[in-house]
Parts: C-alpha cells; structure tokens; sequence
C-alpha cells in the first residue's frame, strides 16, 4: 500500500489533471482515474468538468439498467386485459391495427389470432397493481414500483430497437447511455469503471437474440467511456489476471520500475502523455484487486443468497448478476448494465415465458428489496425492460393456439417497463393501452422520452449534454425526447 | 479547478498575442483558429484583421446555421447567414438590413448580437447557444471592417501558392520544410535538431510498412553514413510488400471492412480477396485517380477486367442484415445510404448523412442533392435482407484457380481451395428512379431525383450519369476537394493529425487548415506534377525535416504550442492498435510474414462470441481459433467479426468497421495496460523473445542490451541499463535467472517508448 500512497504524491506533485487538461483526453481521464482521493461525503464534488454538470440537484446517482433483450410480452405479465383474455382466437379488428407495419415473420398470416396473458392476474399492495402469477416475487414489491404502460419505440426488429434503446439511434455507431453518463457525470470511484456490463441467459428460450459489444459500446466518445464487460469466466475483465508465476509482489515491483522507466522517457522525450499512461498502469493495477473482490460472492451471508434464489450461487446467471449489480452500485459504480436474454417468444410462448419470468421474478425483487435496506434504493435508479413488447395476437397456426405452442411477433406501439427508487413515484402507474392491449389511449411515452426523464433524473438537462462530433452537436436524445414529470417522485 | 481552466487558455492567449502576418491568398490570423475553442478566448485576443473564411463563417456556422443556414424547413424569419446574399439582405419586417454595407454600424446583426434583451438577442437563450464576448468581437469588427463574403475554404480550387519567404534556409530538405519554417519563424519558436538515426529508423519503419526494424537492420543504418543512407532505407521500404499491407489496414477502417454482415446473428461473408486487392494495389502503386475509380466504377469502365470488377467491392463491405422479418426495402435503402455517406466522407470530407433526412444545417448540401448522390448508388441488384448463411449475396464474382494466372495472383487462395466468390458491385440493366426520401425514411418518397453532385462543390455537368462519371467528376480538375481530403489523410498517417483536424470534415464546421499553402502544395503538387502517384507523395514527406526532426520538445517550445500545431517537433505518435500487436510478434520472431488469404482467428480469450449468440451465426458462433502459421499473422488478417471485433484490436482504439471511419480515437486506458501486461498472447511472445536470448553465450549486460534493442530499437542509456539490471537482480532474487530474465522482457514490452512512434 506504501508504494500506491507514494504513486498519488507523486502524481500530486506532478499535478497530473493540470497538466493532461492540455490534451483532449485529459478530461475523460478525470472521469474514469482520479488519482486523488474521492471524497465519500460528495462524491459529484470531485467531477466537475467543462461540462459544469450536473446542470441541477440529481435524484440519482447510479444505474442499475435490467435490459431484457428479446421483448417480454407485457400481456403476460403486467398489462392485465380480462377483455383480451375472453376473446381468445378471435381475429383482430383492422380498426385496431390500424395500418401497424408488421414484421416478414407475421405478415404472411391470413388470421391474427387475439390470445390472452398466459396465466391469471391479481391486485397487490397498496398500490393495487395487477401483476401476472408468473411473478410472485415482483408481485409483493409493487409498491416500490413505477410501472410504464405506454412505452413504445419506432423499431420492430432486435437489432434497430436494442440499439435504439441503448444509444438513441436505430443504427449502430452512437454512445450508449452508460457511455453519455460517464462522460457527462464521471466516475464516482476510482478502483472500477464507470460503466459495467454483466450477460446473462435465459432459461425460457437460451438460444434467442443475440447481443452486440456495441451496445455498450463508446461511439464517438473516448474509448474511457465504453462499458466493460465483467465476465463470469476465469478472467472477470479481459486481461486482469496476473501470470501465474508472478505474485502481487511482484507486479507492484515491476510497476514501480515501469513507472521510474517511464519517467526517464518523460524526461528524455517531454511527452506530457506518459504521465497518463503512467495512471493507467496506477489503475489497472487497483482493478486487479478491485474486480475479483466485488466478483467474489462468497462472504455474502447465506440469508442474502436465498433472498435472490436459487440460482444466486450459480455464476453468470441472472440472480447472481443481481448480487453483483448491488455490491457494484455499493462500490460507486456510475452505471451497471445487465442483460438477460431470451425473450423472443415467437413460439412456444406459454412455456418459454414461464422460464424467463422465473429467471428474473425473484432476482429483481430481491435487489429492489436489498437496495432498499442498505439505504440506495434513495439515490439508485432501477430500470426493468426490453426493447419491445409483444402482439395481442398470436403467431403461428390455428393449431398452435390451440395446443398452446404459438408465440408472438414484436410489436413497438406499447409495452410494459417499470422502474424504481432514485427519484421515480414508488406504488405508481403511468399510461394505459386499449383493452386488447394493441394500441395506447393514455399518456405514450417513447424511447426518447424515457431517455430524457433517466438523465433529468440524473440532474442532466438532455438538450444540453452534447456532444460535438463531425460539425454536429449530439445528443443521447437526438433531436426529441420530452421528460416525463409524472414519473417523479 | 480555476488554475485548470487558466491552463487552458494561457497557451492560447500566447499563442494569440503571438502576431499576425498575411500573406496573399489567405488572411492570415485564421491559424490561431483553426484548433481553437472560441468560447475560451478573451475579447483581448481578438485579432486586428478579420477573415470571412477562418474567423466568421466558423462561428456563423456553429451559432446560427441551425436556424438560419441551409435547411429552408428549420429556417426562421425567412433568414439565412450561409450565403452572400443571405448576410445582406433585409430582415423579415423590412427595417433594417442584416449587414448594412452602405451604413455598417447600423447593421442589425451587431444590434442583436449584444443586446440585452432575452427576446432581442440572438442566438436566444432556449437554443442553449450563446456567443462568447470574444464571438461578439469578431462579427462585430468583420462588419465594420466592410463585411467582406468569400466563398467557403475548401471550395475554392487549390492553387499552387508561391513559396514563402523564410530565414533559416539550412533547415530545409524540401518544400515541405518551407512552408513549416515559415509557421515556426511565424511563432517565434525554436527549431528542433534532427532525430538520431536510431529512433527515426523505427519511426519510418512503422509509418511505411507498419513493422519495426530488426537490430541488424538498424546497425546497418547506423554505419552507413552516406549521403543517401536514409533515402535508400526509405526507397527499400517502399518497394516492400510489407508497405501495401501497412497502407491497407488503413484502408479497411475507411472501407467499413469485415467478415461478417454486421447485423443481428452477424454471419460470415467472404471479402478476403477484395482486402488482397487492396494490398496489392499499394504495391503495384497504382495511381490514386485510378485506385478510386476502380473501387467506384471498375465495373462501368468499358472492357472492364476482372481485377477492375474486384475492386468495386468497396461498396460491398458495407453491414447486410439477415435477420428475419425486417423489411428488406429498408435496408436496401440503408445500403445504398451507407455507400453514398462513406464516398462523400472518403472523396469529399464532407458529412452528407446530415442532408439524408433534411436539408444540412452546415453545409449548402440540400436534401435533394443528396439522393442525387445516393442515386449513382441505387442500381444495385441486391436483396435488402439476404438469405441465411450466404457468404457473398448478389452481385457477386467468382474466380478460380486457373484464373489467377491471369493476372488476379494477388488473390492468395489457400491450397484447399479451387476458387472462391464474394461481393462486388454490379449496374442493374433497368436504372431504378431515385426518390427524395421523407426524413430518410424508406417509405416516405417525396420527388424523383436525378444523379447529381453538391452544387457548392461542384455541379456535375452531365445529364443522368452513373459511378463512372462521378469518379472521373471527383478527378477533374475542377473538383477543390477530392486532392485536399487525400494529402490530409496521408499527413495525418505520418504526423497524426491533418493539416485540417477534422479530415471527415471540411465543411463549415469542421476545422480550418492549420497551414492552408502547404495544404494546397501539396494537393495540387500531388494531383499535377505527380499525377497522384502515393508513394511519390510518401516519400516527399518522410525525407522532410519536418519528418526527421526530433520529437524532443524546448521549454520554449513547449510553453508557446503545447500542443504542437505548427509542428516545431515531431509529434510523438502512439502506436496503432495493429502496430502495437504486429511490434510484439515481430520483435519477439513469431511473427509470420505472408501476404493475403483468407482472415485468421489468432488466439484470444476463450467465450467472447459464444456468450453473446443466440445460438445462431452458423460459422461464427463459437470462435474456432486458427492453428501453426496463422495464429502469428499481420493483425490486419485477423478475423473481424463486427458484433464481436478482436479484443486485443479496439482496446487499442481501433474503429469498429460499422461506418467508415478516417480518423481514429487516441486514448489511454486502464485496459490497455491489462493487455499489455497480461494478454496471453503478448506473454508467450515475451517468452520467444526471452528464452531466444537468454539461450546465447553472452555476457547479462549484453543480453539486456541486445533485449532493449530488440523491442525499442534503441540502444538504453546508462541509467536504464541500471535499472533494468536493478529489476533482473530483483527479480532474481525470487527467481531463477532465466525466469527473471522472462520478466525484465514482459516489462520492456510494457515501457511506454515501444508503444510509441517518437
């Protein structure tokens, strides 16, 4: 620890930040290294950058964002539609569609079968939500929960709609939202990225929609901004483990000599640019501790474990990606990002959906729950939610209704999310959709909006987080997005 | 946090207060422009002679063309600033002019600009845009300096400017050096001395074949010590095939190359032989105008040969969907779009993909001209959405075996195959009408438009042309861009950034030319005199001064261009990302020099593509790693899956190959030294190495020395030599000694200096 302690007083002395605010990096690299101590009392206090943000008082400090890739279907879930329930197999009227474009998988169908959520519904809480029996755990915390109805997009297709959902943009090249905070708002610690990426897969359909590493991708911000994906396997991020002939010991030595090596090149060549290279190294080196540590569950008490279910011990799933989502927020990571797949229920809807909704059912309650009692639900903002929702009416044939083996097709006019703690209404409802569940009739809310109301909960006023990049001010929002003030707390 | 942002604007203050000179063709404090942030400088600051083109237009661009430049659907009260009459004309309720030429200080420009009244003032305040007192300054003295239009820069034909007159003559290896002296003289900077030989070889070796030079090579250049020695080193370089494979890796980023179609389950496509070609086009130095056309039109040239219907898979390289249910027109129109925006990027510098939805806010490219340009783009036989697991979906080329005799043997093909087909562009015999698109939406046609080019750059005078005759309208001699964008580029190689910044952007909002005469020199000298022959121009800038100088920076220096504009110092370069791996498997012997064949896997960490899979991907669901030669090829043949591009590759900064992309990001992070210490790829090279000379009958400090050498291409000084014997005997104290000699290795590879080009 001595030689870290002489690394800071040397970089102190050095006055490292004043000197790589010359170069263009040298703000992200504020962001994502600070090579001076952070202070835990306010942690914004020590991000202030050119972007003078927050531009106010944030409800929010972190992310945890549950992306359920593939389009859960909100007719099974949340949106309860008795209506649609009763008129199963019934065709649907063209006065509802109403011109939907459908995708080349349904377009083919000569009926659009209406089918009913899979199982019942029933009231919960105070807050009287309707929640499918599918999700018995989620069905005791709706209290905590804002649901949104109305969410819809303008992408039908998994690839266009992620993207979308994550950057802005229907096609790829943009920074995602965890990139745009990173850069906005910088990081909160100084031992782990900014912005993580945990995968995980379902169990309901483990062979689905496939992801993109451009999802977490930068774009056109520094490379310092991208998600880093913490893995399941041997090696958490690509590259953190030693070789195994070389102890702690010995990688601290060999940094110290890298860095007295470095140092006489700084003196030779006066590149200002090493002292950050220098940092890097300073840096790689605290996540090699700091990663495997918030990786390791096993000094969870068992009582924990069993609050996230049965697979919370199981790496790489998505109740220990829950685990590991908390003990990351509680360690000031900025934004952690989960994905679990397979959503895609074109077919075999009835059983698959079961598999999934189990998958995340307890997992999220059980963090919603555990943020609450260690005080971070306050300032932690979670999101639960696909790119899509699903058709009220079924795909495949009149004989797959009828054996309960159809699916449904994407579909982008409405769907279901909710979200919780930091800053949004716990126990509330936003929109509402038709009693067939095909069309909204109250207060829509699109992607851009949702990623408008996210930043103001961050204290980010999105009109005016930009980002120059070829002669054009970007934004996360492009040129839309109103924020949602019913959504507030 | 306040000395931060003192840090910040003294540099630029100084280099301001640093005078102005002018010159004939260019007014010419725009340099203190070009790469600075106006809303940072002080109304001190503001210089005493106005230019339109690098002091106004850029502000007029960036603070009010959003509503009042080109786009006539965003436009309010009836006003543009874009054009000359624009800037003269009478506002809206006919009071006042904008720019009163007849009573200047009556202009109500000046009026809106520095009034109070948040109703009144322009830009107003819930545009979240507002002009700096500096900003104010300047239009208000351009207006009552007589208000004087011209012409965007980079429109402007390039002319061939006069050499300038400079004092310190000795310096100067060629023009080149003119030009810069001039700057440095300009600035009251000091010139830099040569660089030593050693770190000069190293950086020509990797600027031209993208390699480092061996130990035996750099003793050769050592004890040569005529006149010529360095040219012959460079002449040797660019006659190495080992050139066309540097120039091409290049080359893929702007190609948007890989081998995948990009989309969803992101399944394989062959494109391997196109990415041969382009090897092999460098090498043979087949002139620019010629390697363009033939990457546009080589399939429209009458008679057209088979290596000229190769390169147009150019504008096949672009992502293709497969995924189930899209909308195929959709994509289809996305593909043209996409071929349409990286032609404009890569000839023109321009960022067209603005004017795909409405007119640019920037730049006077309006929405029907640019389906005009997307329309050479449009008479393509292909399929929006391609069938499962087709490698090269139509129009496509096959070539055999017995083919490549016939002169198309740059196409490597493996052993085990007899022939191979992949993707090239083809005209459809019936030419598809081409609509303005509504929002660019693929559904909403607005009118039908005819092929045509920006007028501002440049009208295309034929009548319904195709890809033919708008190559030959990029190399006419009329075009300002097509030789301006180029010579940028290929400065930007050598010296990392271009002469203008922003080499994807030379309109209104991207960056003015640093050193506009040198830009101009070299564009027309290049276009002209040397008839766009590349290595040509290569060798013109490696055997500058401004190429040979030290990288060494004086306090002087330093302190007036921290940043080094006016290039009084060689720029110190961070290695590519290619650069970096291809360094560590040369130095350490692995590395497998052979050119061209299909894409290798090398090895790289185990489950990156099979984690995020549906289970779909045929071929590419789970990464098959290569085996023998292929695991330590070039990285330019590493497999470029798009969804999953090589680790190893974008830690380093590498573009992804979604879009064309002519600039890539420079940034050091936390993962890149995790690479550095830990790939286990880096780790058995550094063992190579390691183990090979530890094995030889010499004594330790040779070895270090000869190890140093190996990876730096330096010989250490005294202190690092101490240091390293210090780190070995540390080492060894744990360790045996070969083991620690491994180590010292590992840590040399990680020293900053071998990632760099000094």
């Amino acid at each position: 620890m001595q030689e870290i302690h002489k690394h800071f007083i040397n970089n102190n002395r050095r006055n490292f930040l004043k000197k790589t605010g010359l170069c263009i990096g040298g703000l992200a690299l504020g962001s994502i290294v600070n090579p001076f101590e952070s202070s835990k009392e306010d942690p914004f206090s020590i991000i202030k950058n050119q972007l003078n943000l927050p531009h106010f008082a944030p409800k929010a400090k972190r992310i945890i964002y549950l992306f359920q890739s593939g389009g859960p279907a909100q007719q099974d879930l949340f949106d309860y539609k008795p209506k649609l329930m009763e008129m199963r197999g019934i065709d649907l009227p063209e006065s509802v569609r109403m011109g939907q474009r459908l995708t080349g998988m349904t377009s083919g169908q000569d009926k659009f079968s209406l089918v009913g959520g899979v199982t019942n519904f029933k009231q919960y809480g105070e807050s009287r939500a309707w929640v499918s029996d599918l999700l018995p755990y989620l069905s005791k915390v709706v209290d905590e929960l804002c649901f949104v109805k109305s969410m819809n997009t303008e992408a039908i297709n998994h690839d266009p709609a992620v993207t979308f959902f994550q950057t802005g943009s229907q096609q790829p090249g943009r920074p995602s939202m965890g990139s745009w905070l990173s850069y906005g708002l910088g990081s909160l610690n100084k031992n782990l990225p900014s912005f993580v990426v945990l995968l995980s897969r379902g169990t309901g359909r483990p062979k689905g929609q496939p992801l993109y590493s451009r999802l977490w991708g930068n774009g056109f911000l520094s490379s310092l901004h991208q998600g880093v994906q913490f893995r399941s396997a041997k090696d958490p991020v690509l590259f953190l483990k030693d070789p195994e002939n070389l102890t702690r010991q010995e990688r601290r030595k060999m940094l110290d000599y890298l860095s007295e090596l470095n140092e006489e090149q700084l003196n030779m060549f006066g590149d200002k640019e090493i002292e950050s290279r220098i940092s890097q190294y300073e840096m790689a080196y605290r996540m090699q501790t700091s990663v495997p540590e918030t990786m390791d569950i096993s000094d969870e008490p068992e009582n924990i474990l069993k609050m996230y279910g049965p697979n919370s011990k199981k790496p790489g799933t998505y109740a220990a990606n829950c685990i590991l989502a908390r003990k990351l927020i509680e360690k000031d990571v900025r934004f952690v990002q989960l994905y679990h797949m397979g959503w895609d229920q074109h077919e075999n809807l009835p059983t698959q959906i079961k598999g999934q909704a189990s998958d995340i059912d307890q997992p999220t309650a059980a963090l919603i729950m555990d943020l609450k009692q260690r005080g971070l639900l306050e300032d932690t903002l979670v999101v639960w939610g696909g790119e899509f929702g699903r058709t009220s009416y079924s795909q495949g044939s009149q004989a797959a209704l009828k054996n309960n083996t159809y699916g449904r097709d994407h579909h982008p006019r409405c769907f279901t999310i909710f979200m919780a703690g930091g800053g949004v209404k716990p126990g509330f409802s936003f929109g509402e959709t038709d009693d067939l569940g095909y069309n909204i009739v109250k207060d829509p809310i699109h992607v851009h909006d949702l990623q408008a109301t996210i930043l103001h909960l961050f204290g980010i006023n999105h009109e005016k987080m930009t980002y120059k990049y070829q002669g054009r001010r970007f934004r996360l929002t492009d040129v839309h997005g109103d924020i949602k003030h019913d959504l507030l707390a | 946090m306040k000395k931060n942002i003192a840090f910040f604007v003294i540099p630029f203050i100084l280099i301001i207060l640093l005078k102005y000179y002018s010159s004939d063709r260019f007014s010419d404090d725009y340099i203190e422009n070009s790469n600075v942030d106006f809303e940072v400088l002080n109304v001190s600051n503001t210089p005493e002679t106005i230019d339109f083109n690098f002091h106004v237009n850029p502000i007029l661009s960036d603070k009010c063309f959003a509503c009042h430049g080109p786009d006539d659907k965003q436009r309010k009260a009836n006003l543009r600033l874009d054009t000359k009459e624009g800037l003269y004309q009478m506002t809206e309720d006919l009071i006042k002019r904008v720019i009163d030429l007849d009573n200047l200080e009556d202009s109500e420009m000046i009026r809106r600009i520095f009034h109070d009244n948040k109703s009144i003032v322009m830009p107003p305040p819930e545009s979240n845009l507002s002009l700096s007192e500096y900003e104010k300054n300047i239009l208000k003295n351009w207006i009552l300096q007589g208000a004087k239009w011209k012409k965007h820069w980079s429109f402007i034909k390039p002319e061939k400017p006069e050499r300038p007159e400079i004092k310190n003559n000795d310096w100067v290896k060629n023009e080149i050096d003119v030009f810069i002296a001039k700057n440095i003289e300009n600035q009251n900077l000091e010139f830099s001395k040569m660089e030593s030989k050693e770190i000069l070889l190293r950086r020509v070796y990797f600027d031209i074949v993208g390699l480092p030079p061996s130990i035996d090579e750099i003793d050769q250049f050592l004890n040569d010590n005529s006149d010529n020695a360095y040219e012959r080193v460079v002449d040797e370089l660019l006659k190495s095939k080992n050139y066309g494979e540097r120039m091409a890796s290049i080359w893929m980023d702007i190609a948007r190359y890989g081998d995948s179609h990009g989309y969803q389950d992101d399944t394989e496509r062959t494109m391997w032989p196109w990415r041969d070609w382009v090897i092999h086009a460098y090498n043979k130095n087949i002139p620019y105008n010629e390697f363009i056309t033939w990457q546009l039109a080589g399939d429209l040239i009458p008679n057209a040969n088979k290596e000229q219907i190769i390169a147009t898979g150019f504008n096949r390289n672009h992502k293709i969907t497969q995924e189930g249910g899209v909308i195929p027109e959709e994509y289809r129109v996305e593909y043209v779009a996409d071929r349409a925006i990286t032609t404009s990027k890569l000839m023109m510098g321009l960022t067209m993909e603005c004017a795909r939805c409405h007119s640019h806010k920037y730049d006077n490219i309006t929405h029907d001209e640019f389906y005009g340009f997307y329309s050479f783009f449009n008479n393509i036989n292909e399929k929006g959405l391609i069938a499962y697991g087709d490698f090269a979906p139509e129009p496509k080329i096959t070539v055999s075996k017995n083919e490549l005799k016939e002169g198309l043997d740059f196409i490597k093909l493996p052993d085990s195959l007899d022939k191979v087909t992949f993707m090239v562009m083809k005209e459809t015999e019936n030419l598809r009408k081409t609509y303005v698109l509504n929002r660019g939406l693929y559904n909403l046609q607005l009118n039908e438009v005819k092929p045509m080019t920006p007028s501002a750059v440049l009208p295309l005078k034929k009548q319904n042309g195709n890809r033919l005759d708008l190559a030959n309208w990029f190399f006419s001699d009329e075009n300002p861009l097509t030789s301006r964008v180029v010579v940028n580029r290929i400065w930007q190689q050598f010296f990392g950034v271009g002469i203008v910044a922003t080499p994807d952007d030379f309109g209104s909002q991207g960056n003015r030319p640093i050193n506009p005469e040198l830009l101009d020199w070299l564009a027309v000298t290049y276009q002209k005199d040397d008839k766009w022959d590349t290595k040509k121009l290569i060798k013109r800038i490696v055997m500058s001064s401004t190429y040979r100088q030290s990288s060494v920076t004086s306090d002087l220096n330093y302190n007036i261009d921290p940043e080094n504009v006016y290039l009084s110092r060689f720029p110190r370069q961070k290695l590519s990302a290619e650069m970096i791996r291809d360094n560590i498997l040369k130095t350490s012997g692995l590395l497998v020099n052979k050119l061209g064949g299909p894409s290798v896997k090398p090895l790289q960490p185990d489950g990156l593509w099979d984690e995020v899979t549906g289970g779909g991907g045929g071929s590419l669901a789970k990464y098959v790693m290569s085996s023998g030669e292929n695991l330590y090829r070039r990285s330019l043949y590493t497999f470029w899956k798009r969804t999953v591009p090589p680790p190893t590759m974008m830690i380093f900064d590498a573009a992804s190959r979604d879009n064309c992309e002519v600039k890539r990001q420079n940034t050091s992070t936390p993962l890149q030294s995790l690479t550095l210490m830990n790939n286990p790829e880096f780790q058995k090279a550094a063992l190579h190495l390691s183990r090979n000379i530890f094995e030889k009958k010499l004594s330790l400090n040779e070895k270090i020395n000869i190890l140093y050498r190996t990876i730096t291409g330096r010989i250490p000084n005294k202190k690092e030599v101490t240091m390293l014997n210090n780190y070995f005997d540390d080492e060894n104290s744990l360790n045996e000694e070969v083991v620690a000699f491994d180590k010292l290795c590992m840590l040399i590879y990680n020293l900053d200096e071998t990632s760099q080009k000094s």
